[in-house]
């Protein structure tokens, strides 16, 4: 059982592709708010329509969905690196400044490179100048190829575009990569999976040479062999490793509330599910 | 006498934070003056209030977050952009593409305001809009389509469908519109809900309360001795599932 007090921010989970017995787990296990950034959805999307579709389910049925488990949800939007490299849905970028501007948008991602290729350097450097028009911070997700040289090349990118260091994010990392991002100013995410990216203990061998300051860890859940409550086993790798409930608290829900803050369009004053039975009744019969 | 719409601004004004009701007074004024585009030819000035409303206003008591109760009418988000849409008094094109591209919370707005809108909007793309929310599960949208809009123009069929829809949703029938005129001896929504009341019957599930009263008035039955408020959600037996 977690502890009374312990409240869990997952700053990056794709709710999209988890069932509502997953969202009734992480409310179970502390989860209480969470940010899920748009990304590649397993099949290539073949044009722009297909990205407008999506973002409007993140502005509207999936926190509906989150809210009768009492979880607040806020996303994040972009263009992925993936998808940057077709042409055919470049016409994205144009539409993006008026998503941003939404209320639940409480940063700009996922961005980044995935093969780091000319378009993904374009879209990039695109979207980092449309989180500085919009004083958004940057969600920006290291490549799982070719990683430590595709965050050297992320990172001069991010100098060259002057956002500030404290309003980026640097996703995925390992023990390869937490060096130079952690010298980088930016803030530090780690995605906790089942075999690949990184593992609850491994996490816990980094937060004691690195310590908790900046550190965002997430369970990126999605279609693929994840697990949504790998936050809340970082919290009990933690504590069994001697770290205090109050470093807990500080990387599973301070950190992710202050980096996502800066967006001030945080709202964490979602009620219980025990509050909204009778909307959590439409989903649990699984629609119509 | 106070019409709705000033009824629902000083309502807000009454509640909302001090830098709130700043934020409001200037979205309003912008919102009468519109049709002007933005600085670079972004959106006009009113529109951007009209989507970040609910970042700019709060108030003063703490409030619950998006309300849980699609009977709750309008939190202050809702009533501000009420107001703005109302003071910008768009063209029909522009109310269907604010709807389009909205999020749910801007859609509710957009369906929540269709009655009071001036000039009133097309019929036709008016009830687009509606029909459209009426396909969604999202319960907000479906208690804000059935309103004073869709009371005066949706058709039988569709009406029928949304009563019967809030049933499997549990959207209490507090938020249909004009439900007791629409209602009253409708033969085909009777045996709707009969039908309804038979299947959850047949499934051991409790049959909603709300069917009951609905039925009554679709039979010219006596008088509903019921409380138009919905039962609270606590209430409600485990069986009342959607």
């Amino acid at each position: 059982m977690p502890s009374p007090i312990r409240r869990i921010f997952d700053p990056h989970i794709h709710m999209t592709s988890r069932t509502t017995d997953d969202y009734a787990a992480m409310y179970d296990a502390g989860v209480r708010a969470l940010v899920e950034p748009s990304f590649w959805l397993g099949q290539p999307r073949t044009s722009p329509a297909s990205f407008y579709d999506y973002f409007d389910g993140l502005l509207g049925w999936e926190p509906f969905r989150a809210a009768q488990y009492g979880i607040a949800h806020h996303c994040t939007l972009a263009l992925n690196p993936k998808e940057a490299n077709d042409p055919r849905c470049l016409p994205v970028l144009d539409e993006l400044p008026r998503y941003l501007l939404k209320d639940g948008v409480v940063a700009v991602g996922e961005i980044g490179y995935d093969s780091m290729t000319p378009a993904e350097d374009t879209a990039l450097a695109a979207q980092l100048q449309l989180a500085r028009t919009h004083e958004l911070p940057a969600l920006v997700h290291t490549p799982h190829r070719d990683k430590a040289a595709g965050l050297a090349r992320t990172l001069d990118v991010l100098r060259e575009s002057g956002l500030p260091p404290a309003f980026v994010v640097l996703d995925h990392l390992n023990e390869t990569t937490v060096g130079p991002a952690a010298d980088s100013g930016c803030w530090l995410g780690f995605s906790i999976y089942p075999d690949t990216k990184m593992d609850p203990d491994r996490m816990v061998r980094i937060l004691r040479v690195h310590g908790t300051e900046r550190v965002l860890v997430n369970s990126a859940a999605d279609w693929g062999r994840s697990d949504p409550l790998k936050t809340a086993h970082v919290a009990d790798a933690m504590l069994a490793a001697g770290f205090e409930e109050d470093d807990v608290d500080q990387v599973l829900w301070r950190n992710p509330v202050a980096f996502y803050g800066q967006s001030g369009r945080l709202r964490l004053d979602a009620t219980g599910p025990e509050t909204q039975l009778f909307e959590g009744n439409s989903i649990l019969r699984g629609g119509e | 006498m106070l019409t709705p719409l000033a009824s629902l601004r000083t309502g807000l004004e009454l509640r909302l934070t001090a830098d709130a009701r700043a934020w409001l007074h200037l979205a309003l004024s912008e919102a009468s003056g519109a049709g002007e585009d933005g600085p670079g030819g972004g959106l006009p000035p009113w529109e951007r209030h009209f989507v970040t409303a609910g970042r700019r206003c709060h108030a003063t008591e703490q409030q619950p977050g998006p309300s849980p109760d699609p009977v709750d009418t309008v939190d202050a988000v809702d009533a501000a952009r009420v107001l703005i849409l109302h003071a910008a008094a768009p063209g029909a094109d522009a109310v269907a593409a604010l709807y389009r591209r909205g999020s749910a919370g801007e859609r509710r707005a957009v369906l929540l305001a269709l009655p009071h809108l001036d000039p009133p909007p097309a019929t036709e793309a008016a009830l687009g809009l509606v029909e459209d929310a009426l396909r969604t599960n999202d319960t907000r949208l479906v208690a804000a389509a059935l309103g004073p809009y869709a009371a005066a123009h949706l058709d039988a069929h569709q009406w029928r469908h949304g009563v019967l829809k809030c049933l499997f949703t549990g959207v209490p029938l507090a938020a249909v519109a004009g439900l007791e005129h629409r209602a009253a001896g409708d033969g085909e929504l009777a045996r709707m809900l009969e039908d309804y009341a038979r299947e959850r019957t047949a499934a051991g599930r409790a049959v909603p309360e709300d069917l009951e009263h609905a039925l009554r008035l679709a039979r010219f039955d006596e008088p509903p001795a019921r409380p138009a408020r919905r039962p609270h959600p606590q209430d409600r037996t485990e069986g009342s599932e959607s």
